[in-house]
């Protein structure tokens, strides 16, 4: 089984790997990190997405082998010293979630948003989050908790 | 208001967790020495199994055992049961056979599970699974649901002649047929009701296990109603073990809108298997297995007539319907087009007359039931359209003619033909503000706009009543439901003060744990950080009924009301004993024991700490301070209100575009706005969904052509708007907090008003559901050629 | 999803020696068509080789008449780059549009053009602007390439590095995604260049393909309503529940139109 060293949450991690498993197996059975949710099999419903190099990717649809030398970071790794990241903290006051399953992957989407594009509209909101789906909230306050963040973090 | 009390919107208590990655869904859970199970489903809609050959599978690497249906019959277990009987109009009872957890015999849709494979991991047991060898003889198969009812259709199951699950009916006929004969006007509707697909985010799971030494056996699953799915168990499919043995745990559950109620087979099947093996087994589901095992929603085609004087006043209403069970009875499957269904039509209007006939009918397809709505979006979409047709045949403004039919506010309680009694409402209310927050006076300026830019804008409106709280035992069983619907609630005071509640509602996106704190930090006077809510483990709360059909705040939360209630009604008498007054003299405010027009107070935490110290107390009075409480409610509640949608649509290529949504909801009282909003946000999306977006679809030979969200459209970000929605407050008369219920509205009331607003934009009379970019450019280029 | 050898070359050589050893090995590239094929068990590779980190196949750049992007470059870099966007906005405009954010972030040009779905939004644009695929071993001229649903003028252990768009004087795309999958239900590129003009439709049918009376119709005049008169036959085009022939002939020329316009 090929050995992987990768960065996860900022902490350095080997792990025996097979070659067919997929990131997210890595992170929820391997690492315990079971806050990245898989909801489809068909590489669209973003539940699963975490940050790879700080981009955001489906971990569902990429490699743990593929991952060798990367940083990833994840729901769990998002919070600082305990304090919830500005997005946590807009979805939390603004109601952007409610039964929590799509949460993680949208908020990791939300932030790689905002770090590309912290003007961003509501309509480009709206398209950014094409690769999330939640079938609770009506994506509603979704869209206002990330212009929300957006805002906080110098956005507008 | 206080922080956290009655009517404030108080931030979620279960974020933290959902927001850090520290959620416990099932799938997150492990046992220790656990196995995986994965299932041999059906690839045909309709087959008999002539045999099925284990031996490769059960030689694969990591595979422990396959199971199959002669396995299950072997030990007389795995029949899932039907929770309501309903009767034909000649007083038969309805056709009802029998779901095994693994078919032997026959597989009646695709998807149908036929085997186990359990495996040391899931991919060994997926793996193990695609070796199972089923030699199937394939049937044809019944598909078409109007097809299905023809003489010499397939027959899903032997019994049921024509596919004939039931043929029920409901109403006057004789005043329904006389009110048509003298009517002024008849205006009559075909319509389908789609075919609806569920999809909460988490895929279902389970993990079963036994103890062999203490004989205990746990199902952790994602359901939403966990003691029902035990006493299922306990009654039904695994006879014989008591029902103090299991325990029924659903942890977090990511959504449920109705399709997490029911017992399905894999929550039999893994609880056996980890019986036989001797260790836990756990299954969950992947998404292309949730197309085809989780139960459907709606599927009707409708035949509707509305008699009208020469006013435009309705003088009767008719349906006929054609409902789809799909291939087996799931539990409340034969209630949600009759009895959650058909009592509705009379809508905000005082029809005087109405006539339903439903017939529920077998296919080969996926079992169909309770999906966010249940019954109710059907009766709302067939009489909000009929009502919007009749409008345009009668040259009546289409909210005049809805104006003119309202039950007035003077008129409640308002007994229907149809045997629902509304306790309380104001239509009229509703209506006006969603009129006014909609802009709807200045719509043309905005339909002119928009053709000067090439596109097609229009409006449309409908109003609703829905009954929900479900709901009156007594009620339910004379109507065929077999379970009572009441709820418990216990409430526990710890000596410092804190309390735990323990409710037999599930939460699985509502907020309970925010919403039920509250209810108890505004009666008790105490932070609601101090409240604790318990809900999702039989091990835990007492026997109940779990959430559904809006019930967890008018039934749940009445329940909690009632047992604080006690724990006042025990904290007076304890304050009493304490200030040296007499019980009757002491009162209850703002978390204080006080000694009527005095000054002389004991605190809520003084009284509780005496409750379990009581070295001054009461002669004859237990210590400490818990309250159990059961509530029975004695009437469905009636929320009721407004949608008003906008949509712009692009007539090359007939794309439609919500552009405003108006959602004006009377929910009775509103405990936490917030999370009152959210659960309209959702439920409209899920309204715009069915109206634009979803629709499952088969093909002639049973095989779903939309199996995935690569066919199924799911509603995204930019497929819908942001809302305008508001609330306007009639009291629920029958239940102490005066609520109503919030989780189904949004599902019920807005697909009229998409539709309605699409047929105006083009100026055609009706157009089916899902409107999707294809029917829209149909419709446009069919009105041209008229 | 079957086990199977991963291989992570650090040369474009080796990775060509290994898919070669293999008994049914694989490229990948960014893996987003590949790994959901592979997850439903409609392939079943006994190795597969990465691309993405070979240095031959990186780089975005403008070599005289030519924008040449590596088969490594993401969608997302491609939506990004400067030098796109001064070349070919189009281009960059159809990139930006490809799945989703977190698909853009992994999926690749060569990736998508190596898998060739039928309704992936690369094709229109490779075809269209008459670009030519640059393999480890050749140049694959667009018309030659393109081979039918899901195939293509690749060898099985041919890798492509690049693809050599020719600048065009003006360009546009336009899509109809389709309402589930979001993938193309129609896109229609539009190209007037040193190719002269081209039109390909991607989405509508089994596989890419020119619309050659569109062409001609263009030809004589470039402008919106010189589609007005041509017919687009369904025959041959494809079906599902969101999309009839009927319905898709009539997008591909809605689409056409708008890229015209939008070619300005």
């Amino acid at each position: 089984m090929p050995s992987i060293s990768l960065q996860v949450n900022g902490k350095h991690v080997t792990a025996e790997v097979e070659s067919r498993t997929l990131l997210v197996e890595l992170l929820r059975e391997k690492l315990g990190l079971t806050g990245t949710h898989v909801g489809c099999d068909t590489s669209q419903c973003g539940a699963c997405t975490v940050h790879v190099d700080g981009r955001s990717v489906k971990s569902c649809t990429m490699l743990a082998v593929e991952a060798e030398g990367r940083a990833v970071t994840t729901i769990e790794g998002l919070a600082t010293d305990g304090k919830l990241h500005p997005m946590q903290a807009a979805f939390h006051e603004l109601h952007g979630l409610q039964c929590g399953y799509c949460t993680p992957g949208m908020v990791m989407s939300a932030v790689d948003l905002v770090a590309r594009k912290p003007d961003a509209s509501d309509e480009e909101i709206r398209a950014w989050l094409e690769g999330n789906l939640c079938r609770c909230t009506g994506y509603h306050n979704i869209v206002r908790a990330v212009r929300s963040a957006a805002a906080q973090s110098g956005g507008r | 208001m206080a922080r956290g009390g009655i009517g404030d919107s108080l931030k979620r208590k279960e974020d933290a967790r959902f927001l850090t990655g520290r959620g416990t869904y099932t799938d997150d859970i492990n046992r220790p020495g656990q196995a995986h199970a994965a299932f041999v489903r059906s690839p045909h809609a309709h087959a008999r199994i002539r045999a099925v050959r284990t031996e490769a599978a059960r030689a694969a690497p990591g595979v422990v055992a396959v199971l199959t249906g002669a396995d299950l019959a072997a030990d007389k277990v795995g029949i899932l049961p039907a929770g309501w009987l309903i009767h034909s109009k000649d007083g038969s009872p309805m056709v009802e056979p029998g779901h095994p957890a693994l078919v032997a015999d026959k597989v009646r849709h695709v998807g149908d599970q036929v085997a186990v494979v359990v495996a040391e991991t899931r991919e060994q047991a997926r793996a193990g699974a695609a070796l199972v060898e089923v030699d199937y003889e394939v049937l044809p198969a019944a598909v078409n649901l109007v097809e299905a009812i023809r003489p010499g259709a397939p027959l899903v199951h032997d019994a049921a002649r024509l596919n004939t699950c039931y043929d029920w009916h409901l109403g006057d006929k004789a005043a329904t047929d006389a009110a048509f004969a003298g009517a002024h006007k008849v205006v009559t509707l075909d319509l389908v009701n789609n075919r609806l697909i569920p999809n909460a985010m988490e895929p279902r799971s389970a993990i079963g296990d036994h103890d062999r030494v203490t004989g205990d056996f746990t199902l952790i699953t994602s359901s939403q109603n966990p003691h029902l799915i035990r006493l299922l168990l306990a009654a039904f499919t695994m006879p014989g073990t008591p029902e103090h043995k299991l325990r029924v745990v659903a942890p977090d559950v990511g959504g449920g809108f109705g399709s997490k109620i029911f017992h399905y087979a894999e929550d039999f099947v893994v609880l056996w298997a980890a019986r036989r093996l001797g260790r836990p087994v756990k299954w969950t589901s992947t998404r292309s297995e949730a197309f085809v095992t989780d139960a459907h929603g709606r599927d009707h085609v409708t035949h509707v007539e509305l008699a009208l004087d020469r006013d435009g006043k309705f003088l009767g209403l008719r349906e006929r319907t054609l409902a789809n069970m799909g291939a087996y009875l799931s539990q409340f499957a034969p209630s949600v087009p009759t009895y959650l269904h058909s009592t509705l039509l009379a809508g905000c209007y005082t029809t005087p007359a109405i006539y339903a006939e439903v017939r529920a009918v077998f296919t080969n397809t996926v079992p169909v039931d309770a999906y966010r709505g249940a019954g109710r979006p059907e009766a709302t979409y067939l009489l909000e359209r009929i009502v919007d047709v009749a409008a345009r045949e009668m040259g009546i403004d289409r909210v005049e003619i809805r104006r003119r039919n309202f039950i007035r506010p003077d008129q409640f309680p308002y007994q229907t033909p149809v045997a629902l009694q509304y306790d309380s409402g104001n239509y009229q209310a509703t209506l006006e503000t969603a009129l006014r927050k909609a802009d709807w006076a200045g719509f043309e300026k905005r339909r002119a706009e928009a053709r000067s830019r090439g596109k097609l804008r229009g409006i449309g409106i409908s109003t609703y009543v829905e009954a929900c709280g479900i709901a009156p035992s007594a009620v339910v069983g004379a109507l065929g439901g077999r379970v009572g619907l009441w709820e418990s609630a216990q409430v526990r005071v710890h000596p410092t003060g804190s309390v735990t509640v323990f409710t037999g509602a599930h939460s699985h996106g509502q907020g309970h744990e925010t919403t039920f704190a509250q209810l108890v930090a505004d009666r008790l006077g105490i932070s609601p950080d101090a409240v604790e809510v318990v809900h999702g483990d039989t091990a835990k709360s007492a026997f109940a009924m779990g959430t559904y059909g809006s019930r967890s705040l008018a039934v749940g939360g009445t329940a909690i009301v009632k047992a604080l209630d006690k724990i006042v009604t025990k904290g007076k008498k304890i304050a009493a004993h304490l200030l040296e007054a007499a019980e009757g003299d002491v009162e209850f405010e703002s978390g204080r024991f006080v000694v009527k027009g005095t000054d002389r107070a004991k605190t809520f935490g003084e009284v509780v700490l005496a409750a379990y110290i009581p070295h001054k107390y009461p002669a004859g009075l237990e210590p400490g301070l818990e309250e159990g409480a059961v509530y029975d409610p004695m009437n469905f509640t009636f929320p009721a209100g407004c949608h008003v949608c906008e949509v712009e649509i692009d007539p090359d290529t007939g794309s439609t575009r919500v552009v405003a949504f108006t959602a004006v909801d009377d929910v009775g009282t509103v405990i936490n706005p917030m999370i009152v909003e959210g659960q309209v946000h959702g439920g409209v999306t899920q309204g715009i969904g069915q109206a634009l977006l979803e629709g499952a679809v088969y093909d002639d030979d049973g095989q779903l052509l939309t199996g995935s969200f690569l066919g199924y459209t799911m509603p995204r970000a930019a497929d819908v708007p942001s809302y305008q929605v508001a609330t306007e407050t009639t009291a629920c008369t029958h239940n102490p907090l005066g609520v109503k219920g919030v989780g189904e509205v949004g599902a019920i009331g807005s697909p009229p008003a998409v539709i309605n607003a699409v047929c105006d934009a083009i100026g055609i009379r009706h157009i089916e559901m899902p409107a999707t970019p294809e029917r829209v450019w149909r419709a446009i280029r069919d009105a041209r050629k008229s | 999803m079957n086990d199977f050898q991963f291989h992570r070359p650090g040369k474009l050589s080796d990775a060509v020696a290994l898919l070669r050893k293999a008994p049914e090995g694989k490229y990948l590239g960014g893996g987003q068509s590949l790994l959901p094929v592979m997850k439903l068990g409609l392939a079943a590779p006994s190795d597969l080789v990465a691309l993405s980190g070979l240095p031959d196949l990186q780089g975005i750049r403008v070599e005289g008449k030519e924008l040449v992007v590596g088969a490594a470059a993401t969608h997302a870099e491609v939506a990004a780059s400067p030098e796109v966007k001064k070349a070919i906005p189009a281009l960059a405009a159809l990139a930006e549009h490809i799945g989703d954010a977190q698909v853009r972030n992994r999926g690749t040009l060569g990736g998508s053009l190596a898998h060739n779905d039928p309704s992936a939004d690369y094709p229109a644009a490779v075809l269209a602007l008459g670009a030519t695929v640059q393999t480890d071993r050749r140049r694959i001229a667009a018309d030659d390439y393109f081979q039918g649903m899901y195939a293509t003028a690749l060898e099985p252990d041919e890798v492509i590095t690049a693809v050599r768009f020719p600048i065009p004087e003006k360009a546009a795309y336009a899509k109809f995604p389709h309402p589930a999958s979001r993938f193309a239900l129609v896109g229609v590129m539009v190209a007037k260049g040193p190719a002269g003009i081209r039109v390909a439709v991607t989405g509508a049918g089994p596989g890419v393909f020119r619309q050659a009376a569109m062409e001609k119709a263009l030809a004589a005049r470039f402008a919106e309503d010189a589609l007005s008169a041509v017919v687009v036959p369904s025959a041959g085009l494809s079906s599902d529940p969101l999309g009839s022939p009927e319905y898709r002939a009539h997008l591909v020329g809605v689409m056409a139109r708008r890229a015209v316009a939008a070619c300005g």
